[in-house]
């Protein structure tokens, strides 16, 4: 033996686990209105400072400061409450259905509303997302019909899908919204794919990825990265960083080291790390990045600081795995009350108009439900069985034509 | 129309509460979102929120009741549209027959497994139990009902006490215990330096155990599924599979990757194939896919030590079943060997996993036929026990073969193909394949239902190629 010390490794361990007192302390965070806003079209070399600070637009007291508030109008500040609001609103009464055994399974957005949001509405027509299942708030942003989300999460015989996806798993091409899928990473590599496509054929939309902060594990992540760097692609590629893959904290995806917007550097990408409870923040930062990706400077990772307030999925129980009380200590608030408080320090919002939004939100969500409902919940009204061989090719094989008359559909 | 509330399951593994507490009362009205009762389950006291409007007509479970199982109706609400309490009694089913030997004095559920959603997986689960004493057990054990996924925990657990170079990794089987539960006490017992959560990447941690085999240790990788497996499919072929014919002996890779493979309930086209032919066609795996708990806990062990790469394919839908399992110090059960579960002189039916229930059963209905079904559970499939399926064919002459999983390019083909070519002359009639539907999995209930394999089809098949109708 040499007088060497002996190898060993570093497990990463979370900073409180059940029972013990939440502690956000080793969080980097910067104040609101603190970071510097550089051109969208100045070399990546020269904003390496970015991904180590914390985009911020609203202060505690609801105000938008600093060089990246939007400054958006009334209006459309209401309207991301409003489908912030939706979103949330829409996830309770579904999560409740489902455990009515009314749906086999569902994922809520709680906490990460004004992402998918405040993207949606900041971003075109033309633009192309590839959603996670927490981005329910794009197509509620678009006004995507509640009727097509409640149909397909029945499962009945008018989902959009046809009963062959999971509930959850929309595809919405018309609203920007690919295809999700339930193998988590792949897309970010399709969003790179497509931002090359349109780039190819000298369109001008852009594409807008994502993945979590746990599946930039994944060698999708890397590849997507590599690919968008190399040929400058027009796309944004963002890590929603919630703190945890289901039951695993963010340590076990490398969050002790550094932070994922960091993970850019290295690449030549500019890496923007902003506050994913601010609305304001994830808006400008997006419009930036979005300019810098149609004047063909290339593509910007972005990373979305966020808390996943609920569970992973209807199948888990976070209280096994963290704090039960620790969503109420982070530090960077609830994206909702944060948008409603700015609104109302604006003069532009009160109490008394949200809790008749709330209410109205409600009522629209409740018909909506009861017209799914009327056609039918899991397993009362069915998809046609001849559903079943449609759609795996273009045009039936001889095998899918066989199998069908052998059923007698 | 009345709506019946039912006792929710507020978490995954639910199975029954008490009724602590009503917050409402039978003429009330309750609105969406409303707290209507405290629940109490082992672990915590839960609010149950109204999901639908209108008036608490009736409550069928009064507060304190213990033991209240999942899906028990517990009240019912008459929708706006009805006329509210006093509850219509024509509306509510005739007077259920209601067990004498109830233990919980609460009205019996609708179905035996009311909680659990529509699925046509879950069919597949049989109700019997293969027959057959197992040749490799002395006389006279003690046979221990265990669940199969005890049983794989506890073949994990006697290696790593036996070897301590045996570790297991994978996504959440630490902390969490394995998505499935299948690692639960691993961490308590073997610390963090065994029992080991990964980041999220199959290609990496696939690798990575690989690596570690080549470096002399004795990996168990966990696959959160083998759906996700797909992407770490090149280390398991390229690497795992073929360094040590590359290396010209001098690598080895002992190494096991196990997860469960087939069809679950209700996850749709991504999360429900059956990947055991794409495995079982590479020279250099070993290939195990077991149905019961003591063939699960039995040929893990033997995988765990077995000097090559293993994948080791399990199935969700048998997690939880309970097999009786030997009493033994260590039990292990010999690679490459199948089990004939139960004997019979008409028709061999041959099947692995999930599908030897389904064989077991159909052969069951066949018996009431008066056709003697032999049943043969594979459980390795490569290498695959061709001479067991090759001498029933000699005694019966007539093979069914069952495979959840697609048909084409499949297991069921590979032993058609051995039936054709070395039992040509014992064949009374072609073999059959019984499997699933040659279509992506669809996820609605009535559609998943059409796409997997029956039990009638398997009766069905071992009548025609008895040329019987």
């Amino acid at each position: 033996m040499s007088n060497l010390p002996s190898l060993r490794l570093h497990i990463p361990v979370p900073p409180a686990r059940p029972g013990d007192a939440p502690s956000f302390d080793h969080l980097r965070l910067s104040e609101a209105g603190a970071v510097r806003r550089p051109d969208s079209a100045a070399p990546e070399a020269e904003m390496r400072d970015l991904p180590y600070d914390l985009i911020r637009v609203l202060d505690g007291e609801g105000r938008a400061v600093g060089p990246w508030d939007p400054k958006l109008s009334p209006d459309m500040l209401r309207r991301g409450l409003r489908a912030m609001l939706a979103t949330r609103l829409f996830d309770d009464r579904m999560f409740r259905l489902h455990r009515q055994g009314k749906t086999s399974f569902y994922m809520k957005s709680l906490g990460e509303e004004a992402i998918g949001v405040a993207q949606s509405l900041a971003l075109g027509e033309r633009d192309m997302s590839f959603p996670t299942y927490r981005m329910l708030g794009w197509l509620m942003a678009r006004d995507y019909p509640l009727i097509h989300l409640v149909n397909e999460i029945f499962s009945n015989a008018e989902d959009p899908l046809k009963g062959k996806q999971l509930p959850i798993l929309y595809s919405a091409r018309d609203y920007g919204f690919y295809s999700l899928s339930g193998n988590v990473g792949s897309r970010f590599g399709h969003a790179v794919g497509w931002a090359m496509a349109s780039a190819y054929k000298g369109d001008d939309g852009i594409a807008i990825g994502y993945i979590g902060e746990g599946t930039t594990a994944e060698g999708d992540f890397h590849e997507a990265l590599t690919f968008a760097s190399v040929y400058r692609a027009p796309v944004i590629l963002c890590v929603t960083n919630n703190q945890y893959a289901i039951s695993s904290f963010s340590g076990i995806a490398g969050a002790e080291a550094t932070t994922f917007a960091a993970k850019a550097i290295a690449y030549g990408l500019p890496g923007l790390r902003v506050d994913g409870n601010d609305f304001l923040a994830v808006w400008a930062a997006t419009i930036w990045a979005a300019e810098r990706a149609r004047t063909n400077h290339g593509a910007t990772l972005i990373e979305l600081f966020t808390y996943r307030a609920a569970g992973h999925s209807t199948s888990d129980d976070p209280t096994k795995y963290r704090p039960a009380d620790e969503a109420e200590h982070w530090p960077l608030g609830d994206p909702v009350d944060r948008l409603r408080q700015h609104l109302i320090a604006l003069g532009e919002w009160d109490e008394e108009r949200h809790a008749a939004l709330v209410a109205e939100l409600t009522e629209t969500i409740r018909a909506a439900v009861k017209q799914g409902e009327a056609v039918g919940t899991l397993g009362q009204s069915k998809p046609s069985v001849r559903e079943m061989f449609e759609g795996v090719f273009k045009e039936p094989d001889w095998r899918l034509i066989e199998q069908r008359r052998e059923l007698g559909v | 129309m009345a709506v019946d509330l039912k006792m929710p399951a507020l978490s995954p593994t639910m199975e029954e509460g008490t009724l602590a507490k009503w917050l409402v009362k039978e003429g009330d009205t309750v609105k969406s979102g409303d707290i209507l009762a405290e629940i109490e389950t082992d672990k915590a006291t839960m609010e149950f929120e109204a999901v639908d409007e209108g008036t608490i007509a009736e409550i069928t479970v009064p507060a304190g009741t213990e033991g209240v199982k999942v899906g028990t109706v517990i009240a019912r609400i008459a929708g706006e549209d009805d006329d509210a309490a006093p509850a219509p009694k024509a509306d509510a089913a005739p007077a259920e027959p209601k067990p004498e030997a109830a233990k919980a004095e609460v009205p019996a559920p609708e179905s035996p497994t009311p909680h659990k959603m529509e699925t046509g997986a879950r069919d597949l689960v049989a109700a019997v139990a293969d027959t057959r004493d197992d040749p490799e057990v002395p006389a006279g054990t003690e046979l221990v009902k265990t669940t199969v996924r005890e049983a794989l925990r506890d073949a994990m657990a006697e290696e790593m006490r036996r070897d301590g170079d045996v570790f297991v990794m994978g996504e959440e089987v630490a902390q969490y215990q394995g998505a499935y539960k299948v690692t639960q006490g691993l961490l308590d017992e073997f610390g963090d330096r065994r029992v080991i959560d990964t980041p999220i990447t199959e290609y990496g941690f696939a690798g990575i155990g690989t690596g570690a085999a080549m470096g002399g240790l004795k990996p168990i990788i966990e696959f959160m599924t083998f759906n996700f497996a797909m992407q770490a499919i090149d280390h398991i072929i390229n690497s795992a599979a073929k360094t040590n014919y590359m290396s010209g002996g001098q690598m080895r890779c002992p190494v096991v990757f196990r997860g469960p493979n087939g069809a679950a309930a209700r996850v749709a086209a991504q999360h429900s194939q059956n990947y055991a032919p794409w495995y079982a066609s590479v020279p250099g795996l070993i290939v195990i896919s077991p149905y019961s708990a003591a063939d699960a806990k039995g040929l893990l062990k033997a995988a765990i030590r077995c000097p090559d790469p293993v994948v080791f394919l399990e199935n969700e839908l048998l997690y939880g079943q309970s097999f009786d399992v030997p009493k033994l110090d260590d039990y292990v059960l010999p690679i490459g060997k199948a089990r004939i579960c139960r004997t019979g002189s008409d028709v061999t039916i041959v099947s692995y996993s999930i599908g030897v229930g389904v064989a077991l059963e159909a052969a069951k209905q066949l018996e009431g036929e008066g056709i003697d079904a032999e049943v043969i559970d594979l459980r390795t499939l490569r290498p695959l026990d061709k001479a067991t399926v090759l001498e029933s064919l000699r005694k019966t002459n007539r093979m069914v073969v069952v495979e959840e999983g697609w048909p084409v390019c499949s297991i069921a083909s590979e032993i058609v193909t051995i039936a054709m070519e070395e039992g040509f002359d014992d064949l009374d009639a072609p073999v059959r394949r019984v499997t699933n539907k040659d279509v992506p999995m669809p996820y609605a209930a009535n559609l998943e239902k059409a796409a997997l394999l029956k039990v009638s089809d398997v009766v069905a098949a071992a009548k025609a190629v008895s040329y019987r109708s």
